[in-house]
């Protein structure tokens, strides 16, 4: 038996293992229930909640590409009052460890979004999810404007108070990523999630016009895990401090293990389940062993050790 | 709350035959146990491309007959075209290629408690569920007749034994290469009057599933039809599969074709307000 310490804290938050799923890729944790213990895993980020039911894009929303798939879904979404008297507790007696993630039109909505989460129990984490790409107007993208980063992380900070750990969700769609890094953690944000879906158009050569009924969607999957490993080794470079939860295109343990050697201190797993529904657990599993493998003592010592100085500096 | 996926299971299944039937592959596979639990109208996600794949979605497929009888034990037959690379692949692949998949996925079509007559129709290859709902409702006793469509003779899928398990079978094509030439919505009233059909069960093309739709709110039937519309997971958690669908209190919403359905109820389906922003 391994004694490797495998668990991974955000804040005040500790998982047992550094595995989630990513927002908006297990819908409420629900459906996945059939295949695995939802408490198996390190914890369910739910799928990005609003104030309001939203009834999300137009179809298709859906294109399949070169080792990824666009998605352009919208949030749609039972809206925070449906979701906190249904979903979240489901979640809770199945004991899973939960992080709720929550996205909003305006920096107001996030706020009060976090206003009733304040008193929720059984949560882990909020995930403040900045960076949806699906959404009608690019300005709202708060993600992409240093400025409006800094106010949403800002607004709920100043509402939930000192407790409960916020984990930003950003883009990888801006010029200077740490800059943005920076302000959300200088707002009071605990831990990054990185990275969003990067913003793509699939145009269909039959009908000659933009595939998807939102025209642009999100490109997920294996074709975008080399942009995800190059923002989490930039962002660890710069805030060593702060955890990260690695995302892009995971789809085995080593890619896990990459994105922790980059500088993530935990990885969601998004597309892979959508091909595999126990992409989690054999994920989670193959990671462990390669830390063993390798000769760490703790998910901790591996976290960033692709930027350790080179022998002999 | 019901369980989602309730009888879902993962498993590595063995292709048992892979033989082309006219423009489709019947490709039968191996699953056990599993079997007895696959209703007509489920369906099965399957991985395709392998391990190295640049596909890295499931494939979904609609379950055309399972027998838990066979030779090899519990088996299930799909009916598959060869149009994306996904299906391209799986009809590629021959006896004893083990599968991964997951089954059985979505709703299944409900039988009546009484042995009522029934009309199934079924359009290009959508027809394959039909021959296994056929058999089902025959040893319920119910009346059942058969309507198939195409464009053309060659995208009919009709097997011989298909016949037996109904009283009459009759193909409609849009080029009349095969059977009567036309569409095969337009017998529909009559066969409803003349036999006093109580549910429609359909298959196929959205628009078809549309104007069965119109046909069965005129004449007051039940119209149970199986939807297609394009998946990433098969088991509700991409949200990509939706169609826009009356609730009880009649307002409208994007439900999930991968868990609501395939199997819905065609007049709460808002056929015109697919694609559109609700």
């Amino acid at each position: 038996m391994s004694t490797m310490d495998f668990s991974t804290t955000i804040g005040n938050a500790w998982f047992p293992a550094p595995t989630f799923t990513a927002s908006g890729c297990a819908s409420s944790g629900r459906e996945l229930a059939q295949f695995f213990p939802l408490r198996d895993m390190g914890g369910v980020v739910t799928k990005s909640v609003m104030s309001k039911v939203r009834p999300g894009r137009p179809t298709p929303r859906m294109a399949e590409t070169p080792s990824g798939m666009l998605n352009s879904i919208g949030l749609q979404g039972p809206g925070i009052d449906a979701f906190l008297a249904k979903d979240v507790p489901y979640l809770v007696e199945q004991k899973a460890r939960v992080i709720v993630s929550i996205a909003g039109e305006t920096i107001e909505e996030y706020s009060t979004l976090a206003r009733k989460l304040r008193a929720v129990s059984g949560i882990s984490a909020i995930e403040v999810n900045i960076s949806c790409p699906n959404v009608e107007n690019r300005g709202l993208v708060f993600a992409c404007d240093p400025e409006a980063s800094r106010r949403v992380i800002d607004g709920v900070r100043r509402t939930i108070g000192g407790e409960l750990p916020i984990i930003a969700k950003l883009s990888p769609d801006v010029t200077d990523l740490v800059s943005i890094a920076k302000g959300v953690v200088d707002s009071g944000a605990d831990g990054l999630a990185l990275i969003n879906t990067v913003l793509g158009m699939v145009i269909n050569v039959d009908t000659m016009r933009p595939h998807l009924g939102g025209k642009t969607g999100g490109l997920s999957g294996p074709a975008i895990r080399p942009i995800a490993v190059r923002a989490v080794y930039q962002v660890h470079a710069a805030l060593p401090q702060i955890p990260i939860i690695g995302m892009g295109g995971i789809a085995s343990g080593k890619d896990a293990l990459e994105m922790i050697l980059a500088g993530a201190s935990g990885v969601s797993i998004g597309t892979a389940s959508f091909g595999n529904p126990t992409a989690i657990m054999s994920i989670q599993n193959e990671l462990k062993q390669l830390l063993i493998d390798r000769g760490f003592n703790s998910l901790k010592q591996a976290v960033g050790y692709a930027h350790r100085p080179t022998e002999g500096e | 709350m019901t369980l989602i996926n309730k009888n879902a299971k993962q498993l590595h299944a063995p292709i048992v035959s892979n033989k082309r039937v006219g423009q489709y592959h019947q490709i039968i596979i191996n699953i056990g146990e599993v079997a007895a639990t696959c209703k007509p109208g489920n369906f099965v996600a399957i991985s395709v491309g392998g391990d190295s794949s640049r596909m890295v979605l499931r494939r979904a497929f609609a379950i055309s007959r399972v027998s838990t009888s066979s030779a090899v034990g519990g088996t299930m037959e799909l009916i598959v075209a060869p149009h994306g690379q996904g299906s391209k692949w799986l009809c590629q692949q021959g006896e004893g290629v083990v599968l991964d998949l997951v089954a059985p996925l979505g709703t299944a079509f409900g039988i009546p408690t009484e042995p009522v007559s029934v009309l199934l129709v079924g359009g290009g290859y959508g027809s394959a569920p039909l021959f296994g709902l056929a058999e089902l409702l025959n040893a319920r006793g119910c009346r059942v007749d058969m309507l198939l469509g195409a464009s053309t003779g060659s995208k009919i899928y009709a097997p011989m034994e298909g016949k037996r398990s109904v009283n009459s079978m009759r193909i409609y094509t849009e080029d009349g290469s095969m059977g009567t030439a036309g569409r095969v919505t337009d017998p529909i009233p009559e066969i409803v009057r003349d036999l006093n059909v109580a549910v429609i069960y359909s298959c196929g093309p959205m628009p078809m599933l549309a104007a069965i739709t119109k046909i069965s709110n005129e004449l007051d039937v039940v119209h149970q039809c199986a939807v297609e519309e394009s998946m990433a997971c098969g088991i509700g958690i991409c949200m990509t599969c939706v169609l826009p669908v009356e609730n009880e209190d009649g307002t409208i919403s994007n439900l999930r074709s991968c868990i609501d359905g395939p199997v819905m109820d065609g007049s709460k389906v808002q056929w015109d307000r697919v694609g559109e922003q609700l």
